[in-house]
């Protein structure tokens, strides 16, 4: 690999040290009691309008998506922009359904979507079912984080062999790990606001910069091959690509706000008003990702992958290194320096959110339900701390020791299996009426067939479904959870006339009004 | 309850979202715009108009 570029590598560890400084402060910042778990796990409810802003696109819109985004653009093409529709598609979501499960949270304590669902439907496995699959969806999620920050030091000319290598990664690791054991959910909130103006300062500079060097968005797009232009027109008795791009949109929309580390950031804001607000103002980072995404085709403008300089970045990352690439062929060192720790941070982000997320998650809904009732408010928190911490190793390790490709597969299932908390998690928002085992039964029978789907598919997010003779090939994830939803309807009326009970549902229609 | 005044703003934006996955509408490289193809710069425009009208909605169903 190319030599360590000091100038970028200064200004990576200068901006590096003051978020780790300003991670350690935060716990000072609308100080709370951090040995209660809803103050360490979700800042005391505490954020207003502008900080939930920050922090929610600092947690949704990840290092991860900043780096693999582009990528698949220069490698695939138009249906890299599948992420525009799909975040244009979170924000009525949002609108519609969150403020209700802030509301309801806030009115019993709730601090997980298995809290909720396990109040809701007083089912306790059902909420195990909510868990697990939060807690599975997010551990290769968090791996991912660490796999964007890699890329990013690779970029700066950082190699070695064996563990010399990863030495710069287990430093970063290191130090997420500890703000987040001290600070809580403090830690991501203010840093998630240093580095989302980085990350505008350099998606606005690179927007505007590159093309004018290529000159004009119009060469540009004339050098991307036909074939990546535009998305292909679907054979006779298929909907092709059509459905392809509309279902992946449509089914990540969905699953988004399920994840665990969502659902933390969502109801760490102040109040339903600023969850509602949130919806209108954080459409800003979607168009950012779309200016970003439009990098891969200016890789290919410029042909900077056959460039000498760039090919053992490409050869080591692959269409990975397409983001990075573009941005050191085109500005100065000093600014590809806040640009790579605008990214490198934005890895830190969401991996300390969704490891907290994860902690809450084990903390009250497997220990507080199955191991120890009686748990003090002081012990929990403690718990949470240490669960953060095995979390982050777990996916460290992860991270040296597997092969990529596995995390990215995971990642895949990650949103298959999430999506698959859909009905009993957002449709209870809503209904009491479906059964809770019968949402059980849904839930089990969409996370089987969906892993089937991908497995047999060799890992593809497509499933190539027909019908009555047309295909409709899609994203497995949409299609399992409808089947979910029919399932849970057909049984509800089976299991209600089984049940010898009532119903039982701690939370009043009042609860949900905002 | 707030849900029931609120249905027709909903359907606004049920219909918004049918127009974003309507893919054909919007799979096509002219009319190009500053250089960007369509299918490009129309999916950038609904950033916009999605944002827009979600402002609108909340302002028109916020209670004061």
């Amino acid at each position: 690999m190319a030599e360590v570029n000091w100038t970028i590598l200064s200004i990576f560890v200068v901006l590096f040290g003051f978020i780790t400084w300003l991670g350690f402060v935060s716990a000072r910042w609308r100080r709370g009691d951090l040995d209660m778990l809803h103050e360490w796990g979700l800042g005391g409810r505490r954020f207003g309008t502008v900080v939930a802003w920050f922090l929610i696109g600092g947690d949704l819109y990840t290092a991860y998506t900043f780096v693999a985004v582009p990528a698949l653009a220069y490698g695939a093409g138009a249906v890299a922009f599948f992420a525009v529709p799909y975040t244009i598609l979170i924000y009525p979501l949002l609108f519609i359904a969150f403020p209700r499960m802030w509301q309801v949270c806030h009115r019993h304590g709730y601090i997980t979507a298995a809290d909720f669902v396990r109040g809701r439907f007083g089912n306790r496995w059902l909420a195990l079912a909510i868990t697990l699959s939060g807690l599975v969806a997010t551990l290769p999620y968090i791996a991912l984080q660490l796999v964007g920050l890699e890329v990013i030091i690779g970029g700066m000319g950082i190699s070695g062999t064996g563990w010399v290598s990863e030495v710069p990664l287990i430093i970063a690791f290191v130090i997420l790990a500890a703000f987040t054991y001290t600070s809580g959910l403090r830690a991501p909130a203010s840093i998630a606001i240093v580095k989302d103006l980085l990350i505008y300062l350099t998606a606005f500079a690179a927007i505007i910069v590159i093309p004018v060097e290529l000159g004009g968005f119009g060469k540009i797009f004339a050098a991307v091959p036909s074939a990546k232009l535009l998305l292909a027109t679907p054979p006779a008795n298929s909907f092709g690509s059509y459905s392809a791009y509309a279902t992946l949109a449509l089914g990540s929309a969905l699953a988004l706000f399920l994840y665990p580390h969502s659902m933390t950031g969502i109801l760490s804001a102040n109040s339903a008003h600023a969850v509602r607000r949130n919806a209108a103002m954080l459409p800003a980072y979607s168009l950012m990702l779309g200016l970003l995404t439009l990098l891969g085709f200016f890789v290919i403008a410029a042909g900077i992958d056959k460039l000498p300089e760039f090919s053992p970045g490409f050869a080591q990352f692959k269409a990975n290194f397409a983001a990075p690439a573009i941005l050191l062929w085109a500005f100065p060192s000093w600014f590809v320096g806040i640009a790579f720790a605008a990214i490198g941070i934005g890895a830190l982000v969401p991996a300390a959110i969704m490891s907290i997320a994860s902690a809450n998650l084990y903390t009250r809904n497997i220990h507080r339900e199955f191991i120890n009732p009686a748990i003090s408010g002081r012990d929990e928190a403690q718990i949470a701390k240490w669960v953060s911490l095995i979390v982050k190793f777990g996916a460290l390790v992860f991270v040296l020791f597997l092969p990529l490709q596995y995390a990215i597969q995971l990642q895949l299932l990650g949103g298959i299996w999430i999506i698959q908390t859909f009905p009993a998690v957002i449709l209870g928002l809503f209904t009491r009426k479906l059964n809770d085992w019968a949402l059980l039964c849904g839930w089990a029978v969409g996370t089987v067939l969906g892993t089937w789907m991908a497995a047999v598919n060799n890992f593809s997010a497509t499933y190539p479904l027909t019908i009555g003779g047309w295909g409709f090939p899609g994203y497995a994830a949409l299609y399992t959870v409808i089947l979910n939803f029919l399932v849970a309807l057909v049984l509800t009326p089976v299991f209600a006339a089984m049940a010898s009970k009532p119903p039982v549902d701690e939370t009043t229609a009042a609860d949900y009004v905002h | 309850m707030e849900g029931r005044s609120h249905t027709g703003w909903y359907v606004v934006l049920l219909l918004f979202c049918v127009l974003v996955l309507w893919v054909p509408l919007y799979n096509r490289a002219e009319p190009s715009f500053i250089g960007l193809p369509f299918f490009y710069w129309f999916q950038l425009l609904l950033v916009l108009v999605g944002a827009a009208l979600t402002a609108i909605i909340y302002f028109a169903t916020e209670k004061k």
